[in-house]
């Protein structure tokens, strides 16, 4: 319990840090436009990257199991415009629904 | 409005449920919505720690999935015009979608929408949060469940409306190779923190 306390705590001081920065100092100066830039490819980056580990990882092995189908079908639902909340679960039901049947 | 809030309660709930599921107990959950109110970064150090990773890993990667609030911030602070202590609490209601609804276009943003709608967005999220960690339980197995799925796909569901434009793309795409190379090879939370590096595409310009 300790350890998820630690990332609690942290965490949350960490992004309230971060959000107040800007407005508490910085007055309106915008960054510099280099920094910018690459702050702004740090989420995709992160993203794509927890898309492809969530999806394949298994401990420190790559695997194809049943969440293969899921994100699939997360996919397309995506595609398809469909809101997030609706995506989220299809992708667990066709999991689970995978599981049981294969 | 509505249908946002409809959304942020769901997805509010989910991550108290699939932060239990990674051995989250239900009172770390909510205090975890109530304090870094940021959906990726919490479900990203939830799963890191779920799957075994270091909790400096789960720190970095959710720290790093908010540094797009430091130059989100930047955007705000000229509209903002009150005391310090106002600054900063306007500031920790500026999330995406209240930063979204309160921009103006021509780079203007009105406090009073930031206010607004971040304080619904707030409550809809905690809320959502404690039926889920608290609530949940009674879910069963999270493997049966197929929640291990749900993770990469709201992850690929927050992905694919910030991926615009062609380097975006490119660097989801090569954060994602970066991972699944360094998955073998190192420990836990390690490939997701590596995968920043794909950032840099944004140095050449």
């Amino acid at each position: 319990m300790n350890e998820v306390w630690s990332v609690v705590l942290i965490v949350g001081a960490g992004t309230m840090a971060i959000k107040g920065v800007g407005p508490v100092l910085l007055g309106g100066r915008p960054l510099p436009r280099g920094l910018t830039s690459v702050i702004d490819l740090l989420a995709p980056a992160l993203l794509g990257a927890l898309v492809a580990v969530q999806t394949f990882g298994e401990g420190e092995e790559l695997v194809i199991d049943e969440r293969v189908v899921g994100v699939g079908v997360a996919a397309l639902l995506l595609w398809a415009k469909a809101p997030l909340l609706v995506v989220v679960v299809a992708a667990a039901a066709t999991t689970a629904l995978a599981r049981a049947v294969l | 409005m509505a249908p946002l809030t409809i959304a942020i309660v769901g997805f509010g709930f989910s991550f108290g449920v699939l932060a239990r599921a990674a051995g989250f107990g239900w009172p770390a959950a909510v205090a975890m919505s109530a304090t870094t109110f940021a959906g990726s970064a919490q479900f990203a150090a939830a799963s890191i720690l779920g799957d075994g990773g270091t909790v400096v890993a789960a720190i970095g990667a959710a720290l790093l999935l908010n540094a797009r609030y430091g130059p989100i911030g930047v955007t705000v602070a000229p509209w903002l015009t009150g005391s310090t202590l106002s600054r900063f609490l306007h500031a920790q209601l500026t999330v995406d979608e209240s930063w979204a609804i309160a921009a103006e276009g021509d780079g203007r943003y009105d406090p009073k929408k930031i206010v607004g709608a971040g304080l619904l967005l707030y409550v809809c999220w905690v809320a959502g949060t404690a039926v889920g960690a608290i609530g949940g339980e009674s879910l069963g197995d999270p493997q049966t469940l197929g929640l291990d799925a749900a993770f990469p796909a709201l992850f690929l569901g927050l992905l694919v409306p910030i991926a615009k434009g062609r380097r975006r793309v490119q660097a989801a795409l090569l954060g994602a190779a970066i991972a699944l190379v360094l998955t073998p090879i190192a420990p836990a939370g390690v490939p997701i923190i590596a995968a920043s590096a794909a950032c840099l595409l944004g140095v050449r310009r």
